[in-house]
């Protein structure tokens, strides 16, 4: 069911139309809407929570009649979109989104009744959940095969933007591939964008003129793993199983996984058990995933990676595991101690490892 | 840094200016004879997502090239239809163009996300490109470089050595005054926006088959309208602009290098840099207010009703 528009800016007041054509037909099956902020064609973010959106079709069959509304700005559009979601029968509304936080919260007040799930935000109300996924945790697995697998101990890293997200990212990754080869360095280009194919491509190669034979990204676009593929180095792919673009060079993928927990939250809407809550799931929920090794991960890269999979799920391992230095090697984290969470949340600061100052 | 290090840099940097290329050539065209087309980044993704399908449905790089000029001079036949028979507003239907093909490509692009294309071939000499270091630069590149480094030869020869290019900068200039000894004002403006739009798809083309072999929606990233501000920064001169897309493309690159490095300066500033420096380095070297007044076409962007 494809309810979307052509034209980006009018995507909200056209799909108010299709909204009304959808509720025609609306029986008893529980209705849950999807707010994208990208197109669903963009093969990264949005992809991904539209995929989730299909397992739970699949998984949910008639009992769900879901509806998307995709590329819609964060601003006001947004909160014209979530209000027709919300006021034309929705029982389950996710916004997947950061930028959606504060219409989700407008909206909400006003139904008091619909549940919201507001994706990588931190304001919660009676009616809105929050959830996320720890990437940093699939970070710290293709750390690991990086480690194994660079041969210059370089690794390029394109970067986006300098928000703790990305930089858990960068320092996750950093140290799980110094724990394997503990001369490593990570080199970062920021591309100040989420999606510029051909930035993020010039700027692979940029990385891999600097030495980098190892590239992973924190961008959305397929291109770094294509300049990777062409030149013979190895990538991982990002949100998505990337390996159709680099089929030699993929060597696996940090996978975001939104349908298992689309389906628990949907299925709790159903039943009544449905409670705000705050979820930030990683491999042991299931809500980040890797995709399947390529075929030039080493044997030493597999076991290791898979050691680190099951450490973490089983909760012996944590990604930032003392002892941990910062740039200047200083120590900031002691042996047999973690990163709390909320220094891992508002994460400012480079680890050992990590070439060139962070931007503020 | 060593000379490996700057060849490498400098193939980079030429992928990265030749969309530029074509697009703001293009555009330079389409402005000389007096049409201000605001939809340069819609054709651009129109050409792209055609030059993509087309690579696989005809299995050939000059066709899907093809396809994808096409395209884009169908896409610029609708604008000029409304600016130039129904004359309306360019500047909104130039924004407007831009839009529908956002959307345009994205509805036609819907099953190609995901699917990989090898990219162009690239020329192949026996003996030449295996030359150190000139070898790979100047014999190695896809028919697309060489083309875009012929069009400022060919765009300056057009509108300065002949016939045709005097009369479309007349009427550029003065449409009325053109009208009157007798040209056919309005066939020659179509003609020039539709070669725009051709040049816009070609440099699409060039994005979805070259820079980044793949297909996802909105995938110029704005570069449409790094080119129209190109060609207002280069005072409407060809070489200004083939220089500008170079520095362009060149400062873009090196900024990555720089951080990739490690050199301790903002990124965001870094970001900025290709921006600001190609916008002085042109305003630097085309400053003169007359010299500007003179190859600026005096009648861009208004609309022309021939007298009864």
């Amino acid at each position: 069911m494809r309810k979307t528009t052509l034209l980006k800016t009018l995507t909200a007041s056209m799909s108010a139309a299709a909204l009304l054509i959808g509720a025609v037909n609306a029986q008893a099956a529980t209705k849950v809407g999807f707010v994208y902020v990208g197109p669903v064609g963009d093969h990264g973010w949005s992809y991904q929570h539209d995929q989730g959106r299909l397992e739970l079709v699949k998984e949910m069959g008639s009992d769900v009649e879901t509806t998307f509304v995709e590329s819609v700005p964060e601003g006001a559009d947004a909160e014209r979109v979530i209000r027709k979601l919300a006021g034309s029968g929705h029982d389950v509304i996710f916004t997947t989104s950061f930028g959606y936080m504060n219409p989700t919260l407008k909206v909400a007040k006003q139904f008091p009744n619909v549940k919201f799930e507001h994706a990588t935000g931190y304001k919660r109300a009676d009616n809105i959940s929050t959830f996320s996924g720890r990437f940093y945790e699939g970070r710290a697995v293709i750390g690991t095969i990086a480690g194994h697998m660079s041969k210059t101990g370089v690794a390029g890293y394109i970067a986006s933007f300098p928000i703790p997200e990305v930089i858990r990212g960068i320092n996750a990754f950093t140290l799980a591939m110094r724990k394997v080869n503990p001369e490593a360095q990570v080199k970062v280009v920021w591309v100040n964008s989420w999606f510029d194919p051909g930035k993020e491509g010039d700027a692979t190669k940029a990385l891999i003129d600097q030495g980098a034979d190892i590239i992973t990204q924190h961008t959305d676009s397929p291109a770094p793993l294509q300049v990777a593929e062409a030149r013979g180095v190895h990538a991982f792919g990002q949100a998505t199983d990337m390996s159709a673009f680099a089929p030699n060079a993929h060597l696996t993928a940090i996978v975001n996984n939104w349908g298992p927990y689309y389906i628990k939250q949907t299925k709790a809407a159903i039943d009544g058990s449905w409670k705000s809550t705050d979820s930030w799931v990683g491999l042991k929920g299931g809500m980040v995933k890797m995709a399947p090794y390529g075929s030039a991960v080493s044997a030493d890269a597999k076991t290791a990676a898979d050691a680190v999979v099951a450490g973490i799920i089983d909760g012996s391992l944590h990604p930032f595991q003392g002892p941990i230095n910062n740039q200047k090697g200083e120590q900031v984290t002691k042996q047999g101690e973690t990163v709390a969470i909320g220094e891992l949340l508002g994460m400012n600061w480079y680890v050992e490892g990590v070439q060139g100052e962070l931007p503020k | 840094m060593t000379l490996d290090f700057i060849v490498l840099a400098l193939l980079t940097i030429i992928t990265a200016a030749t969309p530029l290329v074509f697009a703001a050539m293009g555009e330079l065209i389409t402005e000389k004879s007096g049409v201000l087309n605001l939809g340069v980044e819609g054709m651009m993704l129109t050409g792209a997502v055609t030059g993509f399908a087309s690579v696989f449905f005809f299995e050939s790089a000059i066709v899907a090239c093809i396809a994808a000029m096409l395209a884009g001079t169908l896409t610029a036949l609708l604008f000029a239809f409304l600016v130039l028979t129904l004359q309306a507003s360019q500047v909104a239907t130039g924004l407007a163009l831009t839009i529908f093909g956002v959307g345009l490509s994205a509805l036609l692009g819907q099953n190609m996300v995901g699917i990989a294309y090898e990219g162009l071939p690239t020329l192949s000499i026996p003996y030449l490109t295996e030359l150190p270091i000139v070898g790979k630069l100047l014999f190695g590149q896809d028919f697309l470089v060489y083309l875009s480094l012929a069009l400022p030869f060919l765009v300056a020869w057009f509108l300065y050595r002949t016939r045709a290019g005097l009369i479309l900068r007349a009427v550029g200039d003065s449409h009325d005054a053109a009208h009157a000894i007798g040209y056919p004002v309005i066939r020659i403006r179509y003609c020039a926006t539709l070669f725009g739009g051709a040049m816009a798809g070609l440099a699409g083309a060039y994005l979805s088959l070259v820079y980044s072999p793949m297909w996802v929606e909105n995938m110029t990233a704005g570069r449409g309208w790094i080119a129209l501000a190109l060609v207002v920064f280069a005072t409407w001169r060809p070489w200004r602009l083939f220089l500008g897309a170079y520095l362009f493309g060149g400062i873009t690159i090196l900024q990555l290098h720089a951080q990739a490095v490690g050199i301790n300066i903002a990124s965001q500033f870094m970001s900025m840099l290709p921006y600001i420096i190609t916008i002085v380095v042109l305003v630097l070297i085309s400053r003169d207010r007359n010299k500007i007044k003179l190859n600026a076409p005096a009648c861009i962007g208004k609309p022309f009703h021939p007298a009864a």
